[in-house]
């Protein structure tokens, strides 16, 4: 105690020592020197009476050190005093205890834990990487419009050269590939990255080193890789011999140069990297061509580190004069491109732009759940404050002042909330990577990875909601604790009608915002559930069901062109001779995947753009039967056949949207358009569909035939009766057969490819029914003890009702008809509430209205529902009050 | 000075103190004087031990201190009754008076 007490002193003497002390030094003197004066009246000499008085008075020093420890001590002890009496007041009523600290562990835990998810996930989402507060993501713009695209590598090193304000930038493009290590072979997630990447990011090689500048460039010139802790651990055993050592990535022997810490997982929100390569490798590992001196090709996303003190309006004011040069110079490639600095959580090429609204609503409903929490825990406070009124009677009658009450009720408040959160961090840990849990099929090799992150910065923010919570849970009920009538408490408690006196009504106003909270929540949910079964149901324009879809990595095998289209026939010979199977066809891309269609610019014959419009469209290169196989009606024309190839003149099929802009009220047959100097005359139309959500507007779109347009990397699109799993083993049998060094990938159901790109709405759907479900839970105990509460403390009066003749069925309806009183009120503030809220969840709702009477329909049954629950127990155990018992009270 | 210093019971200090404010306001040497005028110089107060038993009422609100000028015109912290402080003085009073009554009927038992 002695050595805390120091402390404090210590602690508190910064801010007041000074002024206090100088204050008391001084009285002191005062002091002394009257007492002088005094003795040398009474005939002492001036020294002899300084003596005297300094007899008298006692060691000045240490008295002045007492005093000190007085003031500070006072409040420190009062404290103490207070917990400890706080905490035995919690051992005596445990059942109060345990309920509260429930209560508040819901509200602070799901608040940590979403803090730690957005902490992890948008605020600093690369452990181990130094100054994130400093790192912006760096994309490319065309005409001032983000396409999401990056940059191109050259003019990544003209903003190297030319930039003042910024201290790096990096680059770094997301490749698959197949990683064969031994007789196993899986897919594994890696980063073509600049050479000062590890530097520039102030994370170091746990063994080995990371890239030396020269690394950076020399067309295929510098096969080394770093390799992730994980695939060292998981892929080559932890092996502490491993650098040096060598490694096939897409058909060339890397050396293993690096092992990154254990930590560090890349550069890209979502996914934990297996590799990193240095851009020399480009080349390997993108099957689209070699683009390190293409200004044109803006395939790389980058990031910027400004220099300290640097703001982002200014550094974006730089990026523009460079961009704006660039153009000049290279006006062919650069025309209208500019680039475009974007805080970290809003980064346009990963997970983060569509999790950042989800998070959003996730943080204003878990800032609901704690609302209903200290709601809940308020009620209980004042339940019991009537049980102690006694004792704050008592202690304001022998004079304890109200402040020191309030504080007193306050600090045994604190530590009901110090005790939640410290089981709220514990629940935050828990679920730090359960956003993972939720998260689309994995393929095996690939981590993916949501993690929440429960830093200082996390706790502090915990803490702040812990002591927030406590004021706005706590001091009502001290307050109100306070204000006891001395006169009146001493006379006994009359017992009321059902709910009369002021502290019940303060009650019954903290149940009604419950259940309009709750409500809200309720109402929340029932929407994001609507959209998502919209979604689901909704009709992408091809058929999800009996399509599966697979693919071989042929590229990272390194297959030459003439080996693929060899490959290719024979396996899709092979496939389509499988029992069950009705077609099979190739598509470069498939369709609700993160990989990037072919974009050209066009030229449409006949067609003349109105001026500064680029015309531009996505297309796809597919095989013959794609269209039936996929299920896309084609409704002019013809689809593609297995003649149209290298021999035949080029064609495409268009969809119906790019039909009716570029050749309106004629038929878009025999029309011609130019793609990479190419003409291509329009064979067929296609009717609509989704390309890459559901949420994606009608585009443009059109197809080529693959055999005209060929590229190593196709994806296998089969149609058929079969399962995925049934056809994954036959695929692999046939694949197995053709070249046994290859393996299928995942087949899955085009369905499931589908729900992969609808995680986020499924996210926020499961996240709301979650917290809305304790919500619903957390009001549900709050009515329910209200009612019981109320009904306690009329006994006296009901039992009189009853024995004035008041049937079972009055009793109930009485009881009842209050608590959905109370019920119904808050459902009609809820509604209000929910009407104005529920508009900001606008851009995650699909094809529901915020306003969907379906939704709040279903809000509102649940709520009656459960209201009734809750209700019904207190009024049944009315009915079961003795009367005689009841009076004699 | 004689060492004869008659402790004062524990925990009374507080109270004397309160009620030597109780007419008007007075600096510590003035507080001091009043009780030991008041106990007929039966208690004597070790001037020392007064300013944390102050410091520790004022930061109870039960005294308010101001600087003013003394008598012989010395600058002086004065200390006042405040609202709380009465109640407390009244509360600690009863108190006092129930234990003393309590006391003088055990010892004047037979």
């Amino acid at each position: 105690m002695p050595r805390l007490n120091a402390w404090v002193h210590r602690l508190l003497g910064v801010f007041r020592k000074n002024r206090r002390d100088a204050e008391m030094s001084e009285e002191i003197q005062q002091h002394l020197d009257a007492l002088t004066e005094r003795n040398i009246a009474a005939g002492m000499s001036p020294k002899e009476a300084r003596n005297a008085a300094l007899r008298e008075f006692g060691g000045v020093e240490q008295i002045k050190e007492r005093a000190r420890e007085q003031r500070v001590w006072l409040w420190a002890n009062d404290f103490l005093q207070d917990l400890r009496f706080g905490a035995r007041m919690l051992r005596r009523n445990p059942g109060f205890a345990i309920l509260a600290t429930l209560c508040l562990t819901l509200g602070i835990g799901t608040n940590a834990a979403v803090f730690s998810w957005i902490e992890g996930i948008l605020i600093r989402p690369y452990p181990l990487v130094a100054h994130q507060d400093r790192m912006f993501a760096l994309g490319g713009t065309t005409r001032g419009v983000t396409e999401g695209h990056g940059i191109s590598y050259p003019d990544f090193v003209d903003l190297e050269k030319n930039s003042t304000l910024f201290e790096s930038f990096i680059v770094d493009r997301i490749v698959g590939t197949t990683l064969s290590v031994g007789d196993r072979a899986e897919r594994a997630s890696g980063g073509i990255v600049s050479a000062n990447y590890f530097d520039a990011l102030g994370v170091r090689p746990m063994l080995g080193r990371g890239f030396r500048p020269e690394e950076g460039t020399g067309r295929n010139a510098h096969p080394v890789t770093v390799i992730s802790y994980l695939t060292w651990q998981d892929r080559y055993k932890g092996d502490p011999e491993i650098i040096g050592k060598t490694q096939y990535l897409n058909g060339v022997q890397h050396t293993i140069i690096g092992v990154a810490p254990e930590k560090f997982h890349g550069t890209f929100i979502g996914y934990s990297f297996n590799f990193w390569v240095p851009t020399s490798m480009q080349e390997t590992f993108d099957s689209t061509g070699y683009k390190l001196e293409d200004r044109g090709a803006r395939w790389i996303e980058s990031y910027a580190f400004l220099k300290p003190g640097v703001t982002r309006q200014q550094a974006q004011a730089e990026l523009n004069a460079i961009a704006q040069r660039l153009e000049n110079d290279f006006a062919e490639t650069n025309r209208g491109q500019g680039f475009q600095l974007y805080p970290l959580w809003k980064t346009p090429f990963n997970a983060v732009g569509n999790l950042s609204p989800t998070l959003a609503i996730t943080t204003g409903v878990a800032f609901f759940v704690l609302l209903i929490a200290c709601a809940n825990v308020s009620n209980l406070l004042l339940a019991r404050s009537l049980v102690r009124r006694h004792e704050m009677t008592m202690r304001l009658a022998l004079g304890a002042g109200r402040r020191r009450l309030i504080k007193q009720l306050f600090t045994e408040g604190l530590l009901l909330s110090l005790i939640a959160a410290a089981g709220g961090i514990v629940v935050a840990y828990w679920c730090r990577n359960a956003l993972v849990l939720i998260s689309p099929s994995r393929t095996p090799g690939i981590t993916i990875d949501y993690p929440g992150q429960l830093d200082w910065r996390v706790l502090a923010l915990s803490a702040a909601v812990c002591i927030g919570s406590t004021t706005l849970f706590a001091l009502i009920p001290a307050i109100q604790a306070s204000h006891v009538d001395l006169s009146g408490a001493l006379k006994t408690e009359g017992s009321g009608v059902v709910g009369g006196s002021g502290r019940s009504r303060l009650r019954s106003a903290l149940v009604f915002v419950q259940v309009a909270l709750s409500f809200v929540l309720i109402a929340g949910t029932g929407l994001l559930f609507r959209s998502l079964v919209q979604m689901q149901n909704a009709d992408p324009g091809f058929s999800t069901r009996n399509v599966v879809v697979s693919a071989a990595d042929l590229f990272s095998a390194g297959y030459k062109p003439d080996q693929a289209k060899i490959f290719y026939e024979q396996l899709l010979e092979r496939i389509r001779a499988l029992p069950g199977v009705q077609s099979a066809t190739l598509a470069r891309v498939r369709p609700f995947s993160y990989s990037v269609y072919s974009s050209a610019p066009l030229e449409i014959e006949g067609y003349q753009p109105p001026r500064n419009e680029q015309v531009t469209a996505d297309y796809n290169q597919v095989g013959e039967g794609y269209f039936s196989a996929i299920g896309i009606p084609i409704v002019k024309g013809r689809e593609f056949t297995r003649n149209d190839d290298e021999n035949a003149p080029p064609m495409a099929i268009v969809n119906e949207t790019m039909a009716a802009k570029y050749w309106p009220g004629k038929s878009a047959i025999g029309q011609r358009l130019k793609v990479k100097d190419k003409w291509m005359e329009v064979v067929g139309v296609a009717k609509n569909a989704n390309y890459r959500t559901k949420l994606e507007n009608l585009m443009p779109f059109f197809y080529v035939p693959v055999r005209q347009n060929f590229v190593v990397q196709n994806n296998l699109i089969i149609r058929t009766e079969q399962s995925a799993a049934a056809i994954m083993n036959a695929l692999a049998r046939e694949i197995h057969a053709l070249d046994p060094n290859l393996a299928p990938l995942d087949a899955i159901t085009l369905q499931e490819q589908v729900d992969v790109m609808s995680y986020t709405q499924r996210l926020a759907v499961a996240l709301l029914a979650i917290f809305g479900g304790m919500a619903l839970f957390l009001a549900a105990i709050g009515l329910y003890a209200v009612m019981s509460y109320a009904v306690s403390q009329s006994t006296r009066e009901l039992g009189l009702r009853m024995a004035l003749g008041a049937s079972v069925s009055d009793l109930l309806r009485l009881v009842m008809s209050r608590g959905l009183l109370l019920t119904g009120g808050g459902i009609v503030l809820g509604i209000v509430a929910a009407l104005t809220l529920t508009r900001l969840m606008g851009n995650l709702l699909f094809k529901v209205s915020p306003r969907d009477p379906l939704a709040f329909g279903l809000a509102l049954s649940v709520m009656t529902v459960v209201a009734m629950l809750a209700c019904f127990l207190p009024a049944w155990r009315a009915t079961r009050i003795d009367p005689v018992r009841a009076l004699r009270i | 000075m004689a060492k004869e210093k008659p402790d004062l019971v524990y925990g009374t200090l507080d109270m004397l103190i309160l009620k030597s404010l109780q007419h008007e306001p007075r600096h510590g040497l003035g507080i001091a004087d009043r009780i030991q005028q008041m106990s007929r110089d039966i208690l004597r107060v070790e001037q020392g031990s007064l300013y944390p038993a102050l410091y520790r009422l004022e930061a109870q609100g039960w005294i308010k201190a101001d600087w003013g000028v003394s008598e012989n015109n010395r600058k002086a912290r004065y200390y006042k009754l405040t609202a709380a402080g009465r109640k407390q003085l009244a509360a600690e009073t009863e108190h006092w008076s129930r234990i003393t009554a309590g006391i003088d009927f055990v010892l004047s038992g037979t």
